[in-house]
């Protein structure tokens, strides 16, 4: 995926009014099948996977026995004994060597079987609110696996469903990294070609852009979702990154929880702070300093940061100490020996302004 | 294709330099801001700032990254473009006229003439 096609901005605005549709075959695809795939899944990860019905998907975490994130994911039930983990690109050999590692030493490993499908999958991702008007015309007939729905546009959030087509079939879970409505699509990677151009040609009339990795980091960031590498590491827990809603600590035992029930109950050192820069300012990035008003040490540091195009300031999230993390804290942001004022905001950063035509 | 003016000099690092008298205007080109696109924040150098042609002295950032921008001449920074700063979608919409950087007194008129000239530039940049 290039950074952009035509402009960061562009692609992002579409999205945002309309679609806009990104490549994502980098990301990689492990399939877990068998008999005692869900209840060695749900040992490994942080969200309760007995909670998911085939056709539901559910964002979690790997994590290490310290509750370091060693990634995060989507995992979808695609059937009673069929699952596929939806990792980062970056992720692929990490996250694969960790579940064989734990694989090889359950006693129940015969009952589960693990494959990379990385190579031989391609995804894309289908965002915006004027998505539902055309993904129906995408895959005219109804689902064959996962959720039982007539059409795409009929899958609610998280749900995922199999489409059959001319081409084979294509998964489509409806979710995504934007904030807005829309679609995640598996396809074998023979089809990447003919979905991407299929895709583009029923969005033409609401105006679909392909978009770039430049938009999906705007995009993501004015959401206050991570991205593995800035906000979440091997070194970092789910806690601190302000994400244990997706952490199930009643679901029984899994690796990593003896450390984030702790973290839950006491606290953490540091806090994921979401923040706004108050006015016109370099654009805050990875790495520079946050300080509390006037101080000389610092309490963080920025780990993603942009322009937002959606607001027009600079926005991002950083790791700070827990009282600097409250929304309302008026913090600094120093970019190349300059500070500029920044205050600290909830997720998501940027909420899309209510359109009173719907509600009147 | 990139607009190039033909009255110009060019900086292989993509700046642009116009000289009435002692006096040297500096911008960015074209092709930079095509490649740069969405520009949101410009920093200047301070006025009496003493630049070495070659000195990191601005610093230009789109939504994706910041790029530093090199003074292809030296002397001293007579006058900064404030409309520049304050709206810095200039670079974009008109890099060669309201999207201008910063003025400098040449020091060394001479060293105009190691710049490129426009055929030259567009040759740098593949055009």
């Amino acid at each position: 995926m290039p950074v952009f096609y035509t402009s960061i901005v562009e692609e992002h605005q579409a999205v945002r009014t309309a679609a806009g549709l990104f490549d994502i075959s980098h990301m990689g695809e492990i399939e877990v099948q068998g008999p005692g795939a869900g209840k060695w899944l749900n040992g490994l990860l942080t969200n309760d996977l007995s909670k998911a019905r085939v056709g539901q998907g559910q964002y979690t975490f790997l994590c290490n026995a310290s509750g370091g994130v060693v990634d995060d994911l989507y995992a979808y039930r695609f059937g009673a004994n069929e699952y596929l983990l939806m990792v980062n690109a970056s992720r692929i050999e990490a996250d694969f060597a960790w579940l064989q590692s734990q694989w090889s030493v359950d006693p129940a490993r015969e009952q589960t079987g693990l494959h990379n499908r990385s190579d031989e999958t391609a995804a894309l991702a289908v965002q915006g609110p004027r998505v539902v008007e055309f993904i129906d015309e995408c895959f005219p007939e109804p689902s064959d696996a996962g959720a039982a729905v007539k059409r795409a546009s009929e899958l609610r959030k998280n749900q995922v469903a199999r489409f059959p087509s001319r081409n084979g079939p294509v998964w489509a879970a409806r979710t995504g990294y934007t904030g807005e409505d829309g679609f995640e699509l598996i396809a074998p990677a023979s089809e990447a070609a003919w979905l991407w151009e299929r895709v583009l040609a029923r969005g033409a009339r609401v105006g679909i852009k392909p978009a770039g990795l430049g938009a999906r980091d705007t995009l993501r960031t004015e959401m206050g979702y991570p991205l593995y590498g800035h906000e979440l590491n091997e070194q970092t827990t789910p806690i601190e990154a302000g994400l244990g809603f997706f952490v199930a600590m009643d679901k029984g035992e899994f690796i990593g929880r003896a450390v984030l029930a702790g973290q839950k109950a006491q606290g953490t050192k540091r806090k994921l702070a979401a923040f706004r820069m108050t006015g016109r300012s370099a654009p805050p990035r990875p790495g520079y300093p946050i300080f509390l008003p006037g101080a000389t040490e610092p309490v963080g540091q920025v780990a993603s940061g942009t322009q937002s195009p959606s607001l027009g300031v600079g926005i991002g999230m950083g790791f700070v100490l827990p009282e600097a993390a409250r929304p309302g804290t008026d913090l600094e942001i120093e970019a190349r020996g300059n500070r500029w004022p920044a205050a600290v905001v909830p997720r998501p950063i940027y909420r899309k302004p209510v359109d009173q035509t719907k509600t009147a | 294709m990139s607009n190039i003016p033909a009255d110009l000099k060019y900086a292989k690092s993509h700046e642009w330099v116009r000289v009435a008298g002692e006096t040297a205007t500096v911008g960015v080109t074209d092709h930079a801001q095509h490649e740069l696109t969405d520009v949101v924040f410009v920093e200047l150098p301070a006025a009496g700032r003493q630049l070495k042609a070659g000195d990191s002295c601005a610093v230009v950032e789109s939504v994706k990254t910041a790029s530093d921008i090199y003074s292809p001449v030296s002397g001293e920074v007579t006058e900064v473009n404030q409309a520049v700063a304050q709206n810095p979608g200039l670079v974009n919409t008109d890099p060669y006229g309201d999207g201008w950087f910063f003025k400098v007194r040449l020091a060394n008129p001479g060293e105009v003439g190691n710049l490129l000239n426009p055929e030259q530039y567009r040759a740098q940049i593949g055009e």
